[in-house]
């Protein structure tokens, strides 16, 4: 395998003695989509920010590319492209005047097609203050690829954005992705992490506590899948009924719930009872285990430690 | 340098399209002047002797002290310099550029202020244009020097304000802008020694108007060390991000600016 870009060795960070990241280790190859994952406060903007030479680590060592960020400077701009969670522009600066301006400290003609790309064309002349949340974060976010960099640093990227905002933002990074380009993405959002991600890190309270491919993580869980049940007499209610392969139930609304190890059977089951109760049934959904189940697992584990 | 030059370009448009800029480098001080040309003209008549460089100096510090400090906070805490870091804009550039237009705006105004002066309110004009610009030059890098420091040492605006009113309103009433110094008590006198006010009008009389001033020269020595070390201690205690705590420098090092002025006094002392 090739020499990974992104590499994070027992990298600590401490504020006024609050740990914030607490020696995490983790690598990240070209053209990967690596999600972190994790709480709010859970070292990820830390991490982040680490790397892209905002802040100074309290211990271990960061690599991206073999440059060390507290020390690259002007070399590091050039290789990172980055969409921070808080960040902004003058409020009298003009989208296309940032463009201009950006790509002239990156010594690269002004990328005007991004502007377009990212559905700013016809905003080019607004200023920054007259633009909503959602496009000052695809403006940031055109910023941010303006110079082909080779890695890319997303914060809560799509935090803010619409439907359609999202979906282009998704497919910018899988285009980038495709060309090479090596991604670290933060986010709460785990429909984002399983959709984009090739492998994500959960972080809590500073520490990682898994890491692995979406379908690694996910199969690494519980695994039960969720069968949710609603009829028009509502017989499941009642005490004493019992189904094979069902770790635990529970009601949601109008429906039980039942967490299977065995879906097929479980399903049967219920089928078969309801028939003999003669109690229609009016919804049976089925819904597989989910990295944002996982994640939750991992989370509520972690804090009732 | 052409980034740099595009830099200097988008900056000094903002300081016009922002309106607290706008007030502050154009509207405050040219309101001020029209209203001071008005009323003091009429009630001392020896302003008008002095009326274009006072006023001229009373534009840079709207500018450098009441507009420059302001946006320089105010753009670090908001998280443009991170975004400007990231982007690799050198940190040099964010204190070199307010200061450039700062000094540019304000030429603006002076210039307006030397042109108009002599018809609205029959103010002296310069005698020696090419004094007049070389004090000016000298007395917008002290000022706006004062100012990048100030921006840099204030954890947010409140402070701001209140570290350029500090400056600001004692070198209004004893720098010589409104008064002579020599119709001031002793005391006051000295007090005015240890703003930039007192010297660059020191400098304007004896390099641009034609006037007697004792030390005029050193004056303009005086205004150079002063923005000089204000900006280097500017440079030095930067910060990009108020979050990171991590500095070369504490800021109470930017006392250290003060040394030109306590030196002037002492030489003007002797």
């Amino acid at each position: 395998m090739d020499a990974p870009v992104i590499q994070v060795r027992e990298f600590r960070k401490v504020y006024r003695g609050f740990v914030a990241v607490d020696g995490i280790s983790f690598d990240v190859h070209r053209g990967e989509v690596f999600g972190l994952l994790g709480p709010n406060g859970a070292g990820k903007t830390t991490t982040l920010e680490s790397l892209e030479g905002l802040r100074r680590p309290d211990g271990g060592t960061l690599r991206i590319a073999g440059v060390d960020p507290t020390r690259a400077g002007r070399r590091l701009s050039a290789l990172i492209g980055v969409q921070l969670q808080a960040s902004a522009l003058p409020d009298s600066f003009r989208v296309g005047e940032a463009m201009r301006f950006f790509c002239a400290y990156h010594g690269i003609a002004p990328r005007m097609d991004l502007i377009d790309r990212v559905g700013l064309g016809d905003r080019s002349a607004a200023q920054y203050h007259e633009l909503s949340g959602g496009q000052q974060r695809r403006l940031a976010l055109a910023l941010a690829v303006a110079h082909d960099p080779a890695v890319l640093i997303l914060d809560e990227p799509t935090s803010g954005l619409d439907v359609a905002s999202r979906a282009m933002l998704h497919e910018l990074i899988r285009e980038l992705q495709a060309a090479g380009t090596t991604v670290l993405l933060a986010t709460h959002d785990m429909a984002e992490a399983s959709e984009l991600a090739t492998r994500v890190a959960i972080l809590l309270r500073g520490a990682i506590a898994a890491t692995g491919t979406p379908l690694e993580l996910t199969a690494a869980g519980e695994g039960l899948t969720r069968v949710s049940v609603r009829t028009e007499r509502d017989s499941l209610g009642r005490p004493g009924t019992v189904f094979p392969f069902v770790s635990r139930s529970s009601r949601l609304g109008d429906y039980t719930v039942y967490f299977s190890t065995d879906v097929g059977p479980t399903v049967s089951a219920v089928i078969a009872y309801l028939a003999v109760q003669s109690d229609p049934l009016v919804d049976l959904r089925v819904e597989r285990p989910s990295l944002e189940d996982r994640f939750l697992e991992i989370t509520t584990e972690g804090a009732t430690r | 340098m052409r980034a740099f030059a595009l830099h200097l370009g988008f900056e000094f448009r903002i300081g016009i399209r922002n309106k607290t800029l706008m007030l502050m480098n154009y509207l405050f001080p040219l309101g001020c002047y029209v209203l001071f040309g008005s009323l003091l003209g009429q009630v001392n008549p020896g302003f008008l002797a002095i009326i274009v460089p006072a006023m001229s100096v009373f534009a840079i510090m709207s500018g450098a002290l009441l507009g420059m400090p302001d946006t320089l906070v105010s753009a670090r805490n908001a998280g443009i310099f991170r975004s400007y870091k990231i982007n690799g804009v050198p940190a040099l550039s964010l204190l070199v550029i307010p200061v450039l237009t700062s000094m540019m705006h304000a030429l603006v105004v002076a210039l307006v202020i030397a042109a108009t002066a002599p018809a609205l309110f029959g103010g002296e004009s310069p005698r020696n244009w090419a004094g007049f610009l070389l004090v000016f030059a000298a007395a917008a890098f002290a000022l706006a020097g004062a100012g990048a420091l100030i921006g840099v040492v204030s954890a947010n605006t409140r402070m701001t304000v209140l570290l350029s009113q500090l400056v600001f309103i004692p070198s209004m009433i004893l720098g010589g802008l409104m008064l002579p110094v020599s119709i001031l008590p002793d005391t006051l006198a000295r007090v005015s020694r240890i703003l930039p006010t007192g010297y660059a009008m020191d400098a304007f009389a004896g390099l641009a108007m034609g006037q007697d001033a004792v030390g005029a020269w050193l004056s303009l020595a005086i205004l150079l060390a002063a923005g000089a070390i204000a900006f280097g201690l500017a440079a030095l205690l930067f910060g990009w991000d108020p979050k990171n705590t991590t500095r070369r420098a504490h800021p109470a090092w930017a006392v250290l600016a003060l040394i030109p002025y306590a030196a002037g006094l002492v030489l003007y002392s002797v």
